[in-house]
């Protein structure tokens, strides 16, 4: 029972997997992404570790997914040009793909591999949301830290390439803005609510003469 | 339940870390366009940092945050030659960004980020740490290849970099699960110990291809040299002499914790991986340097061809060949330098001076600088009186002590063809004819540090002892 779910997991995965990259349409492929990534998270629960499923179910479709797709339909993405000279490599693209594919598969089919079960894994712990907890901050205290880093890393590299000044947009200076006083804006001009009409002097001179 | 880590151990990381976000922030408050304080903050921090290092690992072997990090000599030589080496490219950055409008804080800020991704790798004892190492170095990498958003070339470049590299990160990542899987453990030394027990078991060779694949191309080997020369030109030079040196130090620092250390016990396996790898390497990089006219292209290849002879001192897999190989990458790091600082010395306002036509006449403009060309292309080829030859020569002892005499004998034709280009480039820049004869810019600094690179390639010729030393003991 649980290899069969398992089987049919992994397969729709794959499925969507390679429609991800195959599918012509953005919008589509970002879809077939948030299927693969609901197939991974059932193998993930399938492999008694819930905690990660949940966390990519949460994370990844219902974050990254949406701004990911956000970004997709505001782009106007003319897609005809992209796929050009995808049939023209796509023999040969294949033929090492298959080759590399069988290699792998008379590789990893010997009697000379032995994986480690998943004796090793800590099964019958219930509550596996727990057990990553206590050697997150402990145990993988560096390598988690190290990723942060590496997050920081990308916003400061995607900031620094796509944030620009160029001359004449108007843009908001926020501080500018907060610090503003009545006195920068308002200027309060004294004018009489009823003003006579002043006879011209120079006319009046004219008429004189 | 767990223990608490030892942080001190990893004073040098957490240091560099924090100044790093430090400098990211101060340097939102410091007026004037130079970042002078900037960039000296960042030399400050790498001084510290090698302060720390040496005081805290140096003659220590101790692991610890779950035996994911190690502080031993090796750790210590290599991280701090790559804080020198990053100084220097920071030193060497300041007049060419100034000019091109492109001195931000981000490039320092980068670049130290990168420096603790490479000193990640370097003192990695898990699968894990060194990943992540080298996606954090190779981060920076690419965000500093397209730096100069307006050159097209570049952009370009960043983005072969960025698909290759996230390919081959791919790759390692592959060959690391494969061997997680043999072995369910991501600790180096336990990944050791399972790999000398069961030795008939293929998924670590394997895992093994993989891995070496990934490495392979960090390095800029052959077959995986295809982004070098591209990057190289394409990258604003400042940022080219930065990827030129201190990468070489961090991807032999990988190749050493994760084939030497971890998959020490195939070594049979990979030792004729990596000499197909060198002697292709060796092919490649010198016979394509031939026929560049393009003086960063040609550096290119020349590194291709240099990483050749580094990797054939993994080869002969001996203490003293892994010790002859940190020997080249270190001294090579240095000469390389020097020879990035000379385009950087040609290039001006809207002139980058990286044909190798722009060297015409170099010795009549300016001789002292033709000086210190001189002495990095006689040590690129290994002449004696510099320390390429040195270099050239630990590889070569290395490899005829196991007894791999025909290794060194083509090591050895191999570097007499590549003294072809390099002479080219010193027939140009002392006999042609002066074509362009507006003076060199360069402040009286610049000039002392680029006298200082050509008299350590010059006196670690004459008195290499203690630097070989050095280099030996990592192992010891």
């Amino acid at each position: 029972m649980q290899l069969t779910l398992f089987y049919i997991f992994a397969a729709v995965l794959v499925f969507a997997a390679t429609m991800v990259i195959t599918s012509r349409n953005p919008v589509h492929s970002a879809m077939f992404l948030v299927l693969a990534f609901f197939n991974a998270a059932a193998l993930w629960l399938m492999a008694e570790a819930e905690f990660l499923g949940v966390v990519l179910v949460v994370v990844y479709v219902g974050a990254v997914m949406v701004l990911f797709l956000f970004v997709v339909m505001m782009l106007d993405i003319n897609i005809a040009p992209l796929r050009e000279g995808f049939t023209r490599y796509l023999p040969i693209g294949a033929a090492v793909a298959l080759v590399m594919l069988a290699q792998m598969v008379m590789v990893l089919s010997s009697d000379h591999i032995q994986l480690i079960s998943s004796e090793a894994a800590p099964s019958g712990v219930a509550d596996n949301t727990r057990a990553i907890g206590s050697v997150l901050y402990t145990d993988y205290l560096y390598p988690f830290e190290l990723a942060g880093i590496v997050l920081l890393v990308a916003i400061v590299a995607a900031i620094m390439l796509t944030l620009r000044r160029r001359p004449g947009v108007k843009r908001q200076n926020p501080a500018k803005q907060v610090r503003v006083r009545k006195a920068d804006r308002l200027r309060v001009l004294q004018i009489p609510a009823e003003s006579r009409i002043v006879p011209n002097a120079a006319a009046q001179a004219e008429d004189k003469k | 339940m767990p223990m608490m880590p030892d942080f001190s151990l990893a004073m040098p990381e957490i240091w560099v870390g924090v100044m790093a976000c430090v400098i990211l922030m101060m340097d939102l408050f410091i007026p004037g366009r130079d970042r002078v304080i900037t960039m000296w903050l960042s030399l400050f921090t790498l001084a510290v940092a090698a302060w720390l290092t040496i005081r805290q690992q140096w003659g220590v072997e101790a692991v610890t945050f779950g035996e994911s990090y190690i502080a031993d000599n090796l750790a210590v030589v290599l991280k701090v030659s790559i804080y020198a080496m990053t100084a220097l490219a920071f030193l060497y950055a300041q007049r060419y960004l100034k000019q091109r409008g492109l001195l931000q804080g981000e490039f320092f800020v980068l670049g130290l980020f990168g420096v603790l991704g490479m000193m990640v790798i370097s003192s990695a004892h898990s699968l894990l740490t060194a990943y992540i190492g080298l996606e954090l170095l190779a981060l920076c990498q690419y965000a500093l290849v397209a730096y100069n958003r307006n050159s097209q070339l570049a952009g370009e470049a960043a983005m072969k970099y960025f698909v290759l590299g996230a390919l081959s990160s791919g790759i390692l990542l592959y060959g690391m699960s494969m061997i997680y899987g043999a072995t369910a453990t991501l600790e180096l030394a336990a990944i050791a110990e399972a790999a000398a027990r069961s030795g008939d078991n293929i998924l670590y060779v394997f895992g093994l291809v993989f891995m070496l694949v990934g490495v392979a191309f960090k390095f800029g080997a052959v077959p995986f040299h295809m982004w070098v020369p591209d990057v190289y030109e394409g990258a604003p030079t400042p940022v080219a002499l930065y990827i030129g040196t201190a990468p070489k130090i961090a991807a032999l620092a990988l190749f050493l914790r994760l084939l030497a250390e971890g998959l020490g016990a195939l070594q049979e396996h990979w030792q004729l991986m990596v000499a197909i790898l060198a002697v292709l390497s060796l092919i490649i990089g010198n016979l394509f340097a031939i026929v560049q006219s393009n003086f960063k292209r040609l550096l290119g290849y020349s590194t291709v061809s240099h990483i050749g002879f580094v990797l054939l001192g993994l080869v002969a897999g001996s203490e003293q060949g892994f010790g002859a190989a940190l020997f080249y990458v270190v001294t090579y790091a240095i000469t390389a330098a020097g020879a990035f600082a000379i385009i950087i010395l040609l290039s001006r306002e809207g002139f980058e001076g990286d044909r190798l036509d722009d060297l015409k006449g170099l010795f009549r403009r300016d001789g002292w600088a033709a000086l210190a060309l001189l002495l990095m292309m006689f040590s690129m080829t290994g002449i004696p009186g510099t320390v390429g030859f040195y270099a050239k020569l630990l590889v070569i002892k290395a490899l005829i002590d196991v007894g791999m005499v025909w290794l060194a004998v083509f090591a050895i034709v191999f570097a007499v063809i590549s003294a072809f280009y390099y002479l080219k480039v010193l027939k140009i820049a002392f006999f042609d004819p002066v074509e362009d004869n507006s003076a060199l810019q360069a402040s009286g600094g610049f000039r002392l540090i680029l006298t200082g690179n050509a008299l350590a390639v010059l006196l670690l010729g004459i008195f290499p002892g203690s630097l070989m030393a050095v280099c030996l003991a990592a192992f010891g």
